[in-house]
């Protein structure tokens, strides 16, 4: 089903005559109201009236998350804070989030995409959705909730965690759509046959699953325990939160970016020329629509490309393939975004710590997981057990207070951990995505 | 009357106590006696030797984590109830043992056991005062 029929098969011409006329009103909005953008456009000598076609896009600046985190609360709002009635933040930091803001009107626009995507994967009033995406400041769970009912169906937030919990509710309350992470699905499927509960039996058709890159592989291996059809869903809170792409269950192949309210571009990362069609780049997203926080060529990091063919579905936007990577070293942590520099950050800060360290990060019965391997210098070091058990706790505390995971931490010998000049050595990650 | 005990950290890996007791026979450390601490990640290897600095340089020169911390030697009667006797003594005065080892060497006709307190002087003088010989470290470390 296609719950937006005329803006989502739109012809390309329409659409696109569309995207440059509110591409137009936000620029002018933005250099009106954000400093950070007037300042921007001036110091590249452009002013939003220069911009009269789509290609013009490509000579605005970038945006990126440094940008946001120098803005940090409130510095990159369009609106004043009467009209903000929703705040969301990036995974906390021990620097700063990210904060993004929407209006009543971005609320609407939100649940629309997020109805859209539901419908995509074949959900429609009558249907019964698990959502055990987390709510709370992190995007997915509200984000998913307020689209749900959007569109009519019956949402069940659960949100995450308690698996034994969903479990139950799951087989009695009889959901039919699961979104989660799909390391979580997978995670809950394992509780499921633990408790006697096979997802076969369970009433599941679709599962929607995002926060997190995953692969065909992933897909297929979804699509095998759960018993259900695999789709999935792209989003980033600085652009709105889930509900930025979403596959369609007709194909199955390539995201659908919601071209009426983002326009996607792809970049060489490196030189930041704008690549042709088919390439594979650095993902780009301007926001058209959003009235509290639009961003303009947002640099997400996260490495794609671009498919303009027709799709059997009927849809007219443009797909992107599956997220292959990232630009840059962050890492996804069951949903949870991790900077390397957060953790050192933390680490930094308790006594006794050595500023040697490394992060391994795997996948342990398809839940991500993070250990952090710490050398044990004299300063800390005890003959008693305990004196270093308790160092490795409240390591272990430090990181779950200020970046919100939990991470394992394992204490190593002086100079064992392997000395290097780039930063990729202390991150091992041995996840297959 | 405390006596020096030298403490290393090892990880949980195949060679690694071998390393530690390869380095003592290099620099002519004797070992006198031994415990191993160990978890899932990690051990504390507690050792006393015949000579404490001799044994530390070549430790921290091989690379290892080592502290020295005081326990106390105290003879033990051999026979039933002469460690009960002695720890009887200590529960009395609510003195907490951390841990505790056995000595490869007997002292005359009695055990020798290794103590680890969280109040070490006053342990020191309710052995004393219930007649326990604590040994001190010229005597222990030739032993």
């Amino acid at each position: 089903m296609i719950f937006d029929m005329e803006y989502e098969t739109m012809p390309r011409e329409a659409l696109e005559s569309i995207q440059l006329k509110r591409l137009q009103t936000t620029l002018s909005r933005v250099y009106a109201t954000v400093p950070f953008y007037r300042k921007k456009f001036d110091e590249a000598g452009l002013l939003p009236g220069d911009v009269k076609t789509l290609d013009d896009l490509r000579r605005l600046p970038f945006t990126t998350k440094q940008d946001l985190r120098d803005n940090y609360p409130f510095g990159m709002f369009a609106v004043p804070m009467e009209n903000v009635v929703r705040i969301h933040a990036s995974s906390g930091t021990t620097g700063k989030p990210t904060v993004v803001g929407y209006t009543a009107r971005d609320i609407n626009t939100w649940a629309e995409l997020i109805a859209r995507c539901l419908a995509a994967a074949g959900a429609s009033r009558g249907d019964i959705i698990h959502n055990a995406y987390g709510y709370g400041l992190f995007t997915g769970g509200l984000g998913i909730h307020y689209g749900a009912e959007k569109l009519g169906a019956s949402v069940i937030p659960v949100s995450g965690g308690n698996t034994k919990r969903q479990v139950i509710i799951m087989k009695d309350f009889g959901p039919t759509i699961l979104t989660s992470t799909p390391s979580y699905a997978l995670h809950l499927a394992e509780a499921a046959e633990e408790e006697g509960v096979s997802f076969r039996d369970l009433k599941f058709k679709s599962g929607i699953f995002g926060a997190e890159p995953w692969s065909e592989d992933m897909r297929t291996e979804l699509q095998n325990k759960l018993g259900l059809k695999a789709m999935d869903i792209y989003g980033l809170s600085e652009i709105i939160g889930p509900g930025v792409a979403m596959e369609c269950h007709e194909a199955q192949k390539g995201l659908h970016i919601y071209e009426d309210h983002f326009i996607p571009e792809i970049i060489d990362p490196r030189t930041g020329e704008v690549l042709p069609h088919g390439e594979t780049g650095e993902l780009v997203i301007t926001t058209i629509t959003k009235e509290a926080f639009p961003v303009i060529r947002y640099r997400t990091r996260d490495v794609t490309s671009l498919n303009p063919d027709p799709c059997v579905c009927g849809r007219t936007h443009y797909r992107m393939d599956k997220i292959s990577g990232r630009t840059d070293d962050m890492l996804i942590i069951r949903g949870v975004n991790v900077f390397p520099s957060q953790i050192e950050s933390v680490l930094m800060k308790i006594e006794g710590v050595e500023p040697h360290y490394q992060l391994i990060v795997d996948r342990e019965d398809k839940l991500d997981t993070l250990t952090v391997v710490v050398e044990v210098s004299e300063g800390v070091f005890s003959d008693e057990v305990k004196g270093l058990q308790q160092f490795s706790t409240t390591i272990g505390n430090e990181i779950k207070d200020y970046l919100g995971i939990s991470a394992k931490v394992r204490l190593a010998e002086p100079k064992s951990i392997e000395r290097s000049q780039g930063k990729a050595a202390r991150v091992i990650d041995n996840r297959k995505i | 009357m405390k006596v020096e005990q030298i403490s290393v950290f090892i990880e949980n890996k195949a060679g690694r106590l071998a390393e530690v007791t390869g380095t003592l026979a290099k620099a002519g450390v004797n070992l006198r006696a031994l415990s191993l601490a160990d978890t899932t990640d990690f051990g504390v290897l507690r050792l006393i030797v015949d000579n404490n600095k001799k044994a530390e340089e070549a430790l921290k020169d091989a690379g290892f984590t080592v502290r020295i911390t005081h326990v106390v030697a105290v003879e033990v009667d051999d026979r039933p109830g002469g460690l009960h006797f002695i720890l009887q003594a200590l529960t009395e005065a609510g003195i907490n043992v951390e841990y505790m080892y056995a000595f490869v060497q007997q002292s005359g006709d009695k055990a020798v056991m290794i103590f680890r307190f969280d109040q070490l002087e006053a342990a020191i003088a309710v052995l004393e005062k219930s007649n326990v010989t604590v040994i001190n470290g010229s005597k222990l470390y030739t032993m």
